[in-house]
């Protein structure tokens, strides 16, 4: 004869009640995390839906229009943000590298160094519309020294067969320029980070073989820092590419029908080579500001689907400049471990 | 079993005699009067407010294998890094007294460190390759210090690689990474790369501690035959090593030289209580 | 079989000797002069930016043609107890308070905190105690790209999907209220969204930085996940996460494109989130963009405000490294 069957231990009070509380917290945790990844497909889905037949060789090839949407172009923002982007990696990169190799390797524990470190963090959270600020006072304007009511009365020198112009005004340097501040302490902080990832064992070997201090860092801290501080400059670049406010207030204008230095195409190049030493001092806009322009007009078509468009081709510059990072990250993994 | 090394110590065959070098020639059976080639006088070193070497008097002999023994933190490793000045990269450190390479004190105001350190190469305990190819590892020395011809720096590297007997297990593949061999290979590719420079001194610290016996071997080996060539100074916390590989051992306890003298002599017949204690495994 | 014995090498010839002037040694201590001053311009930037903000607020500058600097045109006291700010305006209509300004920066600030503070951190609580390491490696990069999207993306979407088909529908068409075209909702939103990534990763290190110790002293004493992560974990981490929630309002403060696209373009003193005022930055960029000629007392208002900004955002800044550097010591 079996036995009656053991009813099941009443569970007590005290052993379930935090349960429901803790379903509610990991719920609301679970669906916190995952309404980021829906956020992303809902913005990225809606901006390719706008976008949808308006992104054509046509939009990649033309300048704006002011009134006819469908024969606007960002040529012009393409051009000015290549330019503007280029000059800002100039100054940026050696900048950047070349502080953050003195804060690591030759002055270690100098008191100026901590005082660099704190004024880097402070740096960091500047706004960017204070750096436009910053940008427009020294370089466009030049605190007012030159111009023509300005200390040094002159409008422009003549240097190298460079026609700059003096103060800076509205050009591509003067926006390179305060772009190239802005990225500079991304730039010094990621390069940090990679030099001193490289183990201090190949200094003093390196200092044991009767290396100078230079030779060390030249010949083997730098190199073997090296995929990490591209990585870093990879990203700074690609924040530089979509910043607007700074370049507003420095004055790239947002409806310009040429590209800098006359120069839209490769055949403009060959045509009229000068153009090349005229584009830096030129005035500009950017892919940013042109979007910006296009999502504040009347017409309905500018401002959701050419904008749209223009976002599209930003994004992608952008995608394409991560993955490189990503790419460049992972390939000098492999290459250090062995 | 506790006096196995002395046993080792005393079978050992007795150097073999110097080169022409020496100015004095060996009578048969008798080992030659040693050259002195670093000498160091009431040698003391701090760090920051720490002492950590107690005015130490020592003579190193050329072209010989001196092993300083002693148990951990006596200050071995920090006597062989005062030779070729390696405590200089660290913070507020602090040498008084002498050291003389040939009569020449290091820590002179006019001497250059960089020199310096290419005559007194080092090979440290864990091997430390760096991440570029085999040969770029070794033509780093020559490169540093102006060697621009191709045709030399493959000579010095081929060189070096014979020296270190590493050269018939790389030949072939001189331009794969270093960081590619195995651990023995790889510090004898440290030492390689520290003979590349051309140094009179190799300081080595504990440079079979972390190889397996029969690497550790071959290092050994490696050692023996290097001393017709080099001075050789090695720090090691392993007495049979150093009774094995050693013409003379010095014997350091609590920053203080405690005695120093033949192999041989000092292993099986110790002045110091001292050094008795500490070979006979009392402590250490 | 063994190498050829080595010359002795006497003293002289040991080359051991300095040489004080070769090239190279010349060339090295060029190279760390030039190495030195690409560290100072870090220094040089803080010194521009902060005579930038001076110059024509305090010192004037030359080509402006040695006209007064705005704080010697508009007292202190009217800057920040004037409830009207009309610089473009004529005469006696003309004000520069600056208080709408603040409101209107606050108001949108607050809404961006509401938005991306709670879901940040929560995302934050997940990745670091709940999710699995195939989880991280997806939800990362999703932050990641968040982090990177540029804000002139984030206005458009602001204006062109949020306001018209979110927000219109819901508070228009659902409560009859009236939802303005430019109102300060929508860029609060999307702001929000622009700070989560920064106050997920951020509030992340905070909370990994918490032993384990604690944690598996929580699980010992018979606490569920829930337990360890709200009640132990949690409260630990609290100075590294009030940080970074003040460097996120930070940011959110100094944001402007998507205030200048989609947020409204009249100061107003009000706390109405459907329709708001224009905010600090949003009135920086429109001056910037607009016709007001140098050298008037207009145009100077915008550095008033830059510089307003500044030690706004600074102070933030500067409390929030505070916080960290003073708790940190919890744990060494």
């Amino acid at each position: 004869m079996t036995a009656p069957p053991i009813p099941p231990a009443a569970q007590p009070d005290w052993l379930t009640a935090g349960k429901r509380e803790g379903r509610v917290f990991s719920t609301l945790c679970w669906l916190s995390t995952w309404s980021s990844v829906a956020i992303l497909a809902v913005l990225l889905s809606g901006i390719i839906y706008q976008a949808w037949g308006w992104l054509d060789w046509q939009f990649l090839t033309s300048f704006d229009s002011q009134r006819f949407p469908a024969k606007a172009g960002i040529l012009a923002g393409l051009w000015g943000t290549f330019w503007t982007i280029l000059i800002t990696i100039l100054v940026a990169v050696p900048v950047g590298v070349g502080a953050a190799v003195y804060l690591e390797e030759f002055g270690r524990n100098d008191r100026l160094s901590r005082i660099i470190q704190v004024n880097l963090s402070n740096l960091a959270g500047v706004p960017s519309i204070v750096y436009g600020i910053l940008g427009l006072t020294a370089f466009s304007r030049m605190f007012g020294l030159f111009g023509e009511q300005g200390l040094i009365k002159t409008t422009g020198i003549r240097w190298l067969g460079l026609d700059i112009p003096l103060p800076f005004g509205n050009t591509v340097v003067a926006g390179a320029l305060t772009l190239a501040l802005m990225i500079l302490p991304v730039i010094i902080v990621a390069s940090q980070e990679a030099l001193r990832a490289v183990p201090p064992s190949i200094r003093h070997a390196a200092l044991a073989l009767g290396a100078t201090k230079w030779q060390m860092v030249s010949h083997q801290v730098l190199p073997a820092a090296l995929p990490g501080i591209m990585t870093g400059v990879i990203l700074a670049i690609s924040r530089a590419m979509g910043e607007a406010a700074p370049l507003i207030l420095v004055g790239a204008t947002t409806f310009v029908l040429y590209a800098p230095g006359d120069i839209s195409s490769l055949s403009d190049i060959k045509d009229n080579p000068t153009g090349l030493l005229k584009a830096p001092f030129d005035t500009f806009t950017v892919m940013p500001i042109q979007i910006f322009n296009w999502a504040q007009q009347a017409k309905a078509d500018f401002r959701e689907h050419v904008a749209a468009a223009g976002i599209v081709v930003l994004l992608a510059m952008l995608l394409l400049l991560n993955a490189t990072a990503i790419i460049v990250r992972n390939r000098s993994q492999r290459k250090m471990k062995y | 079993m506790a006096h196995s090394f002395t046993n080792v110590a005393a079978n050992r065959p007795p150097t073999p005699p110097k080169g022409p070098a020496t100015a004095a020639v060996a009578p048969a059976g008798q080992t030659p009067p040693q050259v002195t080639k670093f000498e160091v006088r009431d040698l003391s070193f701090f760090y920051g407010a720490t002492q950590a070497l107690f005015s130490v008097n020592l003579s190193i002999p050329q072209q010989s294998v001196t092993a300083l023994i002693g148990p951990s933190g006596c200050g071995k490793s920090t006597f062989l890094r005062v030779l070729n000045r390696m405590n200089d990269i660290i913070e507020d450190t602090r040498v008084l007294g002498t050291a003389l390479l040939e009569g020449i004190d290091i820590y002179g105001p006019l001497v250059d460190v960089v020199a310096l350190r290419k005559r007194v190469g080092m090979v440290f305990q864990k091997s430390t390759p760096f991440p570029k190819s085999i040969f770029d590892n070794i033509a780093f020395g020559p490169r540093i210090a102006g060697v621009r011809d191709k045709a030399v720096l493959a000579e010095t590297v081929e060189t070096s690689l014979v020296r270190a007997a590493l050269w018939g297990e790389v030949k072939d593949r001189l331009q794969d990474s270093a960081l590619a061999l195995s651990g023995g290979q790889q510090q004898r590719l440290c030492i390689a790369r520290a003979l590349a420079t051309n140094p009179d001194v190799l300081l080595m610290d504990e440079p079979a501690s972390a190889l397996d016996p029969a690497s550790t071997a071959r290092v050994e080996d490696l050692i023996f035959e290097l001393k017709q060539n080099y001075t050789i100074v090695i720090v090691t916390h392993n007495m049979q090593q150093a009774a094995r590989v050693s013409d003379s051992t010095a014997f350091f306890y609590n920053g203080k030289l405690i005695e120093f003298g033949d192999t041989r002599q000092l292993f099986t017949k110790p002045r110091e209580q001292q050094t008795e204690d500490y070979i006979t495994g009392r402590f250490g | 079989m063994s190498p050829e014995p080595l010359p002795v090498r006497t003293a002289s010839s040991a080359g051991l000797l300095a040489k004080r002037f070769t090239l190279q040694r010349v060339i090295e201590r060029i190279i760390r002069g030039l190495l030195f001053l690409c560290a100072l311009v870090s220094i040089v930037t803080t010194l521009g930016i902060v005579i930038a903000l001076l110059a024509e607020t305090v010192i004037p500058l030359p080509s402006t043609g040695g006209s007064r600097p705005f704080f010697q045109d508009v007292s202190l006291w009217t800057f920040f107890t004037d409830t009207q700010w009309s610089p473009n305006f004529a005469g006696d209509q003309q004000h520069f308070g600056i208080l709408p300004l603040l409101c209107g920066t606050f108001l949108i600030a607050g809404i961006a905190a509401m938005v991306g503070l709670p879901i940040g951190i929560l995302s934050a609580v997940y990745l670091s105690e709940y999710a699995s390491p195939r989880v991280r490696s997806v939800i990362k990069p999703v932050l990641e790209l968040l982090a990177g999207v540029p804000s002139v993306v984030y206005g458009y979407f602001a204006l062109t999907v949020i306001t018209p088909y979110v927000l219109r529908p819901i508070f228009q068409n659902g409560l009859g209220l009236t939802v303005d075209i430019y109102n300060a909702l929508s860029p609060g939103i999307v702001v929000g969204i622009m700070i989560l990534p920064m106050v997920c990763s951020l509030s992340e290190d905070a909370l990994r930085a918490v032993p384990r110790s604690l944690r598996e002293a929580g699980y010992a004493l018979g606490s569920t996940k829930y337990d360890v992560s709200a009640k132990v974990v949690l409260p630990a981490a609290v100075s590294g996460i009030i940080a970074s929630f003040l460097l996120a309002v930070s940011r959110a403060i100094g944001e402007t494109m998507a205030v200048a696209m989609a947020g409204p373009n009249l100061p107003r003193f009000t706390l109405n989130p459907l329709s708001g005022g224009q905010t600090m930055t949003s009135f920086i960029a429109s001056i910037s963009m607009g016709e007001t000629p140098i050298g008037t007392v207009e145009y100077k208002s915008m550095y008033a405000v830059a510089l307003c900004l500044f030690c706004i955002t600074l102070a933030m800044n500067v409390i929030s490294q505070w916080v960290m550097r003073r708790y940190r010591e919890a744990y060494q």
